[in-house]
């Protein structure tokens, strides 16, 4: 006792992640059923994108249509095929879309 | 309000590559949540599954500065993160108009964090505080929490010969919040994304310290199937077991009017934790809750009009 105490600019700061690293860490392959888009029936309402959990739906905003599903990230639930007003979307099995 | 389209061309906040199941309501609404705010944001975080499968070291799927807390005291950090930024406003060290939001889970506001709430809320610290409520500790393992629905399984009021499930209704912690009298209290879903961020936009305009209570579906816990998530939370708000409103300055308002009161019984027959009550020996029980239901929804309905 008696030392001077360390102040809080001398102490070792605690551990601070970079903003969106997550986006290098995929999540595709926890999925077993995978959405395709059946362009025909779309009518780029952008319900899938706002319905996705893992942000794994791209649109073009600029021109305001659905482009892609992202499967790096995709995770398979299956909502935005559940929620699509034209059903435009279909989830297939995994495996056989890999085929 | 923003529509799709405008929504779309915002940087995204909550980006991919968290560990939220699939399907989970969590996601949903943070992402929707930090979606309707332009302004920067500081975002803190009680423990919960949100904060545990969003910032798994070394990655953080928050793309604005965020604030680890514990479990009982997200209220007073961000509280405490507003009052600095206040002060080098004060300072003339920065100008900028930033936007505070807390995330909690039911457990983390309902039960363990429910005093700094208290304590941030009755000091009118200027923040949005969203509550993702799935109405346990789903975390942990599904343990009962003073949001759990009456009549639920889950790993502590397990469905038995002793009991039917948890023997408590929720706490009605949106009139807790209005006592408060906090400029502006709501609930809300993440099945109707315009509501949610309507919602958000209208409570981060007001300067002080406001409170939406969003029910998160959970699939682990409630479970049901990952793909109705946003179905089973409308479904929630059409059952009127969980109504839709506001309250503006102590003014209800309701935001959402089912065409149809459907019988909860819609909304029980979609989740495991419930499929006891559809026996005819809790025809009872049932009764009973669809009694409340019906008791509280008049009660809200009279407010509004009020």
């Amino acid at each position: 006792m008696g030392d001077k105490k360390t102040g809080w600019k001398e102490l070792p700061e605690g551990d601070i992640l970079e903003g969106g690293s997550s986006l290098k860490f995929k999540t595709g392959n926890w999925r077993n059923r995978r959405p395709v888009h059946i362009l025909d029936k779309c009518i780029h309402c952008f319900i899938c994108w706002i319905s996705c959990p893992d942000n794994a739906v791209r649109v073009d905003s600029e021109a305001g249509k659905f482009k892609e599903f992202d499967y790096d990230y995709c995770k398979g639930c299956g909502i935005c095929a559940h929620e699509c007003p034209t059903q435009a979307i279909e989830m297939v099995d995994e495996q056989e879309a890999e085929k | 309000m923003a529509t799709l389209k405008q929504l779309a061309k915002r940087e995204e906040r909550f980006v991919s590559g968290h560990r939220l199941c699939p399907g989970c309501g969590a996601g949903l609404i943070a992402r929707m949540v930090m979606l309707a705010i332009e302004k920067p944001v500081i975002v803190g975080n009680a423990t919960g599954c949100l904060e545990v499968a969003s910032t798994i070291f070394p990655y953080s799927s928050w793309n604005v500065p965020w604030v680890h807390s514990a479990f009982e005291n997200v209220s007073a950090s961000l509280s405490g993160v507003e009052a600095a930024y206040r002060s080098l406003k004060k300072q003339g060290k920065i100008d900028e108009d930033v936007v505070f939001v807390a995330f909690g889970g039911d457990g983390g506001t309902y039960d363990i964090g429910l005093q700094s709430l208290s304590g941030a809320a009755e000091r009118g610290h200027k923040m949005l505080y969203v509550c993702y409520n799935n109405q346990a500790y789903m975390n942990t393992g599904v343990q009962r929490s003073s949001a759990t629905s009456k009549g639920a399984h889950t790993s502590t009021s397990p469905v038995g010969k002793a009991i039917p499930g948890k023997g408590q209704f929720p706490k009605d912690l949106a009139s807790i919040m209005v006592a408060h009298n906090i400029p502006y209290v709501a609930t809300s879903i993440p099945g109707r994304w315009n509501d949610l961020v309507n919602k958000v936009e209208k409570a981060v305009s007001f300067n002080g310290f406001t409170f939406i209570d969003v029910l998160s579906p959970c699939r682990l816990g409630w479970p049901h199937e990952p793909s109705i998530t946003m179905e089973i939370a409308r479904l929630a708000a059409e059952t009127c077991i969980w109504p839709l409103y506001e309250v503006v300055e102590g003014k209800y308002r309701l935001t959402f009017r089912p065409k149809e009161k459907k019988p909860i019984t819609e909304w029980f027959k979609l989740q495991r934790r419930f499929a006891h009550l559809l026996k005819p020996e809790n025809q009872p029980l049932l009764e009973e809750i669809q009694k409340e239901v019906d008791t509280k929804w008049e009660a809200l309905l009279k407010k509004c009009e009020g």
